[in-house]
């Protein structure tokens, strides 16, 4: 912590002129970032979980699905097979490997879509108010009661469970909060002088609302993104858990609920994926909280 | 409570659930496929006059409209259909199962509040101290924890290594003819588990939520004041300050049974609790839709029940809000 600050005081001793200079928001959020070691540390766990699912098959050839060993060969028992192998005698490490990717692309996919939808309805109904308001906020409150993961199964049961559906469903149930938070931060925004300012000057509504307002209410929403990545990896991994995955395509959700029959007889083949979905899910929390302490230090505290 | 606003928000929460009827209608009718065939579940066995009787008592036949208006008129008078693989009606088989649910949702909850809010607490007395630090780092480990791989690790703890707790069910066979005082407490020990399991996620967010409400609270002028008459530091964090910070953690208590409701399904099929969740996953396996929906259609009610007596609540809870609509 001591020495990037010392660094820090350094460069700005050497040029004193910037000191009074305004800084970019982003800028100085970056500096908060980092020096906040949890989110470092997230970071490079994401960086080193990402690399291994994408380029971790170069090195460690070998099917997921392909039965390779005897079933339920403990791990550190054989030098081919480290983590062992699970109740078929498929090998759990090429299953980790293979297995990450459709978890964090479903994650990242369903996580975008989220952010879509949620913003476009909660920008719509922030800025226009009225009936707009009304009505967006009615859907909403109606997507709300709906229980997500049911409702997600009940989306993925109806059409087909590929990728595609699964990051659709997971998307489609996951925008309220979102939708919410940008309405919030459109009611507080569009009522400060720069808005006004904009208006003055002859800004149509449409470029008010996505160049003016949403850039200023996007570190908020940045945070929420980066948390709902981790909502929509725990999402897919409860949906491929309970079977409901595409059945052809490995992932760490699936192999929990493969090997599931069998824990009593063997541990290992439950607990290796579900330490990855934690790590992953956990680094990108830690990395959502450094964003949130570096957008806003004076909550940093609590 | 004024009695205008109750029936305002009753009559809102009826819409609510007219709106999710309607979903279901028209999510039968998006599926690919004749929806008497989808009603009758892929199960390849329907014959002819199976799906001639769906068709008719749907009304298959008619306009949409009308196919929608008899749906909600059977549903308006509590038949959700017939459950073509369970050939039972859908609200007997679902009647069986919500109260289990129901047990295990709200041990959760009360769970997660007690406990979390007892720890949130404590930390708020010292912000920076071990508490707070243990709070930050339990709250994030439990957002990150797969609330099925946790049931799973605590089914290998307590099955293999520490047998102190049943890992399955709801009742043990065995007991299935005792009395009514030694079967409620086989459940409450078969509740243990499950409950914990679904209990740990919300207790971390209980945690950091109260911490940072009760710190809020704590910097506030009553609070000094009541210091100041000498009041001891349990009342002061008990009494003055958590009655205060109460209500932003009634509010997330209210929005977040839903996806309590998630949970408790995935945590019914890891311990096989005879729910909502197992029947739901049950009638998913075996494309038995009337059931799906059914079971979509009363879970969402009870989110709406329970959003309604929050709402009711935080008027009990803050003055201020009585009267106001």
């Amino acid at each position: 912590m001591a020495d990037p600050s010392n660094a820090e005081g350094q460069k700005m001793a050497q040029e004193p002129q910037q000191e009074f200079q305004a800084e970019s928001p982003l800028l100085e959020a970056w500096r908060m970032y980092r020096r906040n070691i949890p989110a470092l540390f997230g970071t490079v766990m994401l960086t080193l979980i990402i690399a291994a699912t994408l380029y971790g098959t170069l090195f460690y050839t070998g099917d997921a699905f392909d039965i390779v060993w005897a079933p339920h060969e403990a791990p550190g028992m054989t030098p081919e097979f480290p983590l062992g192998t699970d109740y078929l005698g498929r090998d759990l490490i090429a299953g980790l490997l293979t297995g990450g990717g459709p978890t964090l692309a479903v994650g990242a996919a369903a996580a975008a879509l989220t952010m879509v939808i949620g913003i476009t309805l909660g920008a719509l109904a922030g800025f226009y108010g009225g009936w707009v308001d009304n009505l967006l906020m009615r859907i909403t409150e109606f997507f709300q009661v709906l229980p997500a993961l049911l409702f997600a199964m009940v989306l993925v049961t109806l059409f087909s469970p590929s990728l595609t559906t699964i990051a659709i469903a997971i998307g489609v149930v996951s925008w309220p909060q979102t939708a919410r938070l940008t309405r919030a931060e459109f009611l507080k925004i569009k009522q400060l002088e720069y808005v006004t300012a904009a208006r003055a000057i002859g800004a149509k509504n449409k470029r008010i609302i996505w160049k003016v307002i949403l850039p200023n209410a996007l570190p908020p929403l940045i945070v929420s993104a980066t948390l709902t990545v981790g909502v929509a990896i725990l999402f897919e991994a409860g949906l491929s858990f309970l079977g409901l995955g595409d059945p052809n395509v490995m992932s760490w959700g699936l192999m929990i609920g493969a090997n599931r029959e069998y824990i009593l007889d063997a541990w290992w083949p439950v607990t290796f994926p579900g330490l990855a979905i934690f790590f992953t899910v956990f680094s990108v929390s830690l990395i959502g909280d450094g964003l949130n302490d570096a957008f806003n230090p004076k909550l940093r505290e609590r | 409570m004024n009695a205008p606003y109750l029936f305002k928000r009753l009559g809102y929460g009826l819409l609510l659930m007219l709106g999710v009827v309607v979903l279901n209608f028209f999510l039968i009718r998006l599926a690919p496929g004749d929806p008497a065939v989808v009603i009758a579940g892929e199960m390849g066995g329907a014959t002819e006059e199976m799906l001639e009787s769906i068709r008719e008592e749907y009304g298959l036949n008619k306009p949409v409209l009308t196919q929608l208006g008899i749906y909600v008129g059977n549903i308006a008078q509590g038949d959700l259909g017939e459950s073509y693989f369970f050939n039972q009606p859908v609200s007997k088989l679902i009647g069986e199962r919500i109260y289990p649910t129901v047990l295990l949702v709200l041990s959760a909850l009360i769970m997660a509040i007690v406990l979390g809010v007892f720890l949130g607490v404590l930390a708020a007395r010292k912000p920076n101290g071990p508490m707070s630090a243990f709070v930050a780092v339990f709250s994030t480990i439990g957002y990150a924890v797969p609330v099925f791989w946790t049931g799973i690790m605590l089914i290998i703890l307590f099955a293999s290594v520490w047998p102190i707790f049943p890992v399955e069910g709801m009742l043990s066979v065995k007991l299935r003819d005792a009395g009514i005082i030694v079967r409620s407490l086989d459940i409450l020990h078969h509740l243990a588990l499950p409950a914990f399991t679904l209990a740990i996620i919300y207790l971390a967010q209980y945690a950091r939520l109260s911490r940072a409400s009760m710190l809020e609270v704590l910097g506030s002028d009553y609070v000094r004041t009541a210091r100041a008459k000498g009041a001891s530091e349990r009342t002061v964090l008990f009494k003055h300050a958590l009655r205060n910070a109460a209500l932003p953690i009634l509010t997330v208590a209210g929005l977040q049974f839903g996806s309590l409701i998630s949970g408790a399904l995935l945590v019914e099929t890891v311990f096989n609790w005879p729910g909502m969740g197992t029947l739901a996953f049950d009638a998913i396996l075996r494309r038995d839709y009337p059931t799906i929906m059914g079971v979509l259609f009363i879970a969402s009610g009870i989110v709406v029940v329970a959003n309604l007596l929050t709402d009711l609540s935080y008027r009990l809870a803050d003055p201020r809000l009585r009267g106001k609509s």
